[in-house]
């Protein structure tokens, strides 16, 4: 890692490092007690340690010129290890808030150990650790290849990947401790979230710089994706994280939006998590990876313009049709219904060219499970798509909202999609990475694709038995003109559905922790050689 | 450039490629389908629809209210409207407490009780349980032995203040601390746990030195023969129904800190009606138990 970096760039990052512990210390120093010290010893120890490599390395021999013939991959392999520990142990967490569901006497009697500071260590582990460090590995990997040029820099790919899993380390052990801006999914606390605006400012710019270097005429549609992703979640974050510190020395803030105001805007940012951090970022992996996996060309350079805009445009509107039936005034509530129905042939088109771009390739699918992960994805994505806009009609939504048939969506656009392409690119990606032709054990890419299919429908089948019986159960009147059951009776009939739920999580686990050893043997069996395709058009001197 | 712009027919589909090329990547110039096109309009056509019937356009300081002029307050007084209208035919009985009548006709109770029940699992089951069997702490409703009484307007009045709650007509029921507070020695509250246990065994001896203990400090509650007395709410002593427990532990600990349960007071949560049909529940739940 850091014998790539150049002797101006191990300077400059020394004085990050040196930054990065002296905030830390800062930190630590004028909160005094409680979660925030902790998180200030944090970085102050990762500071420490990144300022002591560096420093013995400054007056080391610089990296070979030579190096600019090459794509810089390093970030890559850092990124793909990061996704698949974080896979681990969230989707663990995931499991465990799913059996404590079923057995909630199960919980300990230890603060940290309760549902409610669990279940934001699940998604913030799932969305930010496992999603974004896959978001950025493969976007880092994609540019460089769709660009045919190297990264503009070595020393902020890394402040890019460093930066944001401390952000995510924060976010999750500040739950642990009880700290939590209550927003769903922007859990977080303000420090941490400053934290993430500078990191994402490092990451915008270095994208913007490679792309600026590119020695192809023009820009492939996975990096419209990767952009539209970075730059909107960065307004998205900054917005609905608008907060005051009760004190700049103490964790807790309180958010500048009252009321139903903060409402929208928190469902405005929550729903376009879902557009630009999971299907967006996502979009582009897809572009890129199932074109190269199956050996044909994107079945529509049309189609993909259409989808590209009609997603950015209109998912930005939908947000509001989380908030049907409450304070949110009625007319918010038509347009977040219109716009999501319009929603539809936009986020198909997608599905569809990527389905279609398989045709004269089905013999791949049958054969080659990588392939099968992307093929999967697109299907699962245009399931979950219907539903999203199925579920956003008023009526629709007056059974569905407040039940598990939500989860169940979630989990299918999530295990379904997203995780799915990830793990596509991961196995088409690990191997090139390891200069081998396939993965260190071929057949258990077969194992995880069956028990990831398997886990994700078990999973999504049983919440929407769950969703659906609770929607009804909830809304039946008997012949005296009450409901027909108790809270209590529809809590109970939930059971064997989160049993098979507990069950599905656990098939999916066992599937991404197959990968992540997989991928662990591969990179340890690595040769380090680069096919003499895989190169920048021109060498590329660091800037 | 690699690849340049040269334009490549595939011969799977039948297109030309757009002629860009990314690292061995290329596009199709495959034109939109129409069925695209077709069903994206239909989505606008139906969302313009609703946009004419809805309320859905901001317009500075209001908004177009839409040709149904539907409003969500609208929709929820007709939705509670249409709830009251379906209990309208047996509910206005319970407005007054004339109980007994109430409790004769069979079939106002036939349609009542299957209300109340729900009502009970809603709030009262959480502490009572389901069935108002009890647990540790909360008593057992489903039995004959009440602490305050279990006639149905006496259990109306308890629903109606609660117990030790901030009502200003609350119930009071207090158990010292007899042991944290040092009203009684450890050797004092050793002998009267043994003979409050002898008690519930029905081989009790007044003369024991548990027994004048009992007789000067906690008979003035629970009654000389350890019986409850209802006015207080101290319960009885004498039969094998426990609140916190009846092993010689858990009756130490009661007498060392002392009990004070809290019921809340339900007459700003729930209309009289209900507490009203609650109160009948109730007092079925214990004719009911064996």
């Amino acid at each position: 890692m850091i014998a790539s970096l150049s002797i101006a760039q191990r300077r400059n990052g020394l004085a990050f490092a040196l930054c990065l512990a002296l905030l830390g210390l800062l930190m630590a120093a004028a909160a005094q007690h409680g979660p925030m010290v902790v998180h200030g010893a944090m970085a102050l120890v990762l500071g420490i340690a990144l300022t002591g490599a560096l420093a013995r390395a400054v007056y080391d021999p610089p990296p070979e010129a030579a190096r600019a013939s090459f794509y810089y991959d390093d970030p890559t392999r850092f990124g793909i290890a990061m996704t698949l520990i974080w896979a681990v142990v969230a989707m663990g967490v995931g499991v465990w808030v799913a059996a404590l569901l079923y057995w909630p006497e199960a919980t300990p009697a230890v603060p940290w150990t309760s549902f409610g500071r669990l279940r934001p260590v699940h998604t913030t582990g799932v969305i930010f650790g496992f999603g974004g460090n896959a978001l950025i590995a493969t976007s880092f990997y994609v540019l460089q290849r769709t660009s045919r040029a190297r990264l503009a820099d070595e020393l902020s790919p890394w402040i890019v990947l460093l930066g944001f899993n401390l952000f995510c380390l924060w976010a999750v052990t500040g739950y642990l401790m009880g700290i939590t801006q209550s927003k769903e999914y922007a859990e977080a606390e303000w420090y941490a979230d400053l934290w993430l605006v500078v990191i994402w400012v490092v990451y915008f710019v270095l994208y913007i710089r490679t792309l600026a270097r590119r020695a192809e005429p023009h820009i492939y549609v996975a990096n419209w994706y990767y952009l539209a992703f970075i730059l909107v979640v960065a307004i998205l974050h900054i917005i609905n994280n608008l907060a005051l510190p009760v004190s700049f020395a103490g964790a807790k803030s309180v958010t500048i939006w009252s009321g139903v105001q903060d409402a929208m805007v928190q469902w405005w940012y929550g729903h376009n998590a879902v557009a630009f951090f999971l299907t967006a970022g996502f979009l582009g992996m897809l572009y890129y990876f199932l074109p190269v996996r199956s050996g044909r060309p994107i079945w529509s350079y049309r189609l993909s313009i259409l989808s590209f805009w009609g997603i950015t445009f209109f998912y930005i509107w939908v947000g509001s049709h989380h908030l049907h039936y409450t304070a949110l005034p009625y007319w918010v509530q038509t347009l977040g219904m219109t716009f999501s129905i319009m929603l539809l042939v936009p986020s198909w088109a997608s599905a569809g060219n990527a389905i279609a771009t398989l045709n004269g390739a089905w013999h791949k699918v049958r054969d080659d499970a990588t392939l099968r992960f992307m093929f999967v994805a697109a299907v699962f994505y245009g399931l979950s798509t219907f539903e999203g806009s199925f579920l956003a009609i008023r009526p629709v939504n007056s059974l569905s909202h407040y039940t598990d048939w939500t989860v169940g969506h979630v989990h299918s656009g999530t295990l379904g999609w997203v995780a799915m392409i990830v793990f596509g690119a991961i196995y088409t990606l690990v191997p090139q990475l390891s200069g081998r032709d396939q993965m260190a054990w071929p057949r258990a890419i077969e194992w995880h694709f069956w028990l990831a299919v398997t886990g994700t429908l078990v999973y999504v089948v049983s919440m929407w038995n769950a969703g659906i019986t609770q929607g009804l159960m909830w809304r039946s009147y008997g012949p005296s003109g009450t409901l027909t059951y108790s809270f209590l009776q529809s809590l109970q009939a939930m059971a064997p559905y989160y049993l098979l739920r507990t069950i599905g999580g656990g098939m999916f686990l066992a599937g991404t922790l197959l990968c992540a050893l997989n991928c662990s043997a591969t990179a340890r069996a690595a040769t380090g050689e680069v096919a003499a395709s895989d190169r920048p058009l021109l060498p590329m001197p660091v800037e | 450039m690699s690849g340049g712009h040269r334009q490549i027919v595939d011969p799977v589909t039948g297109y030309e490629t757009t002629g860009h090329e990314w690292n061995g990547i290329r596009e199709l110039n495959t034109p939109f389908p129409r069925f695209v096109i077709v069903v994206l309009l239909i989505t606008v056509v139906i969302s313009a629809v609703m946009w004419i019937l809805l309320p859905a356009w901001p317009t500075g300081h209001g908004y177009t209210p839409g040709l149904l002029g539907l409003t969500q307050e609208g929709e929820a007084v007709q939705g509670f409207k249409a709830i009251a209208d379906g209990r309208a035919s047996w509910r206005s009985r319970f407005a007054g407490d004339d109980f007994a009548s109430l409790a004769s006709d069979e079939a106002v109770m036939g349609m009542a009780m299957p209300a109340a029940a729900r009502l009970f699992a809603d709030n009262c089951a959480a502490c009572h349980r389901v069935g108002g069997t009890g647990g540790p702490g909360f008593p057992s409703l489903a039995d004959q032995d009440w602490l305050w009484g279990g006639d149905p307007a006496t259990v109306a009045e308890t629903v109606s203040v609660g117990i030790n709650s901030t009502d200003p007509d609350t119930r009071s029921s207090q158990m010292p601390a007899f042991g944290r507070d040092g009203i009684l020695t450890r050797e004092q509250i050793s002998a009267v746990a043994d003979y409050v246990l002898a008690l519930s065994s029905g081989k009790a001896d007044p003369a024991s030195a548990g027994g004048k203990i009992f007789a000067e400090n906690c008979a003035a509650c629970h009654g000389e023969g350890g019986r409850g007395g209802l006015g207080t709410g101290a319960p009885s002593l004498a039969d094998d129904q426990w609140i916190y427990g009846g092993t010689r532990a858990d009756i130490l600990t009661t007498l060392q800190n002392g009990r004070q349960g809290v019921m809340p007071s339900w007459k700003g949560r729930l209309a009289p009606a209900d507490i009203h049909l609650l109160a009948l529940y109730v007092s079925r739940l214990a004719k009911a138990a064996p």
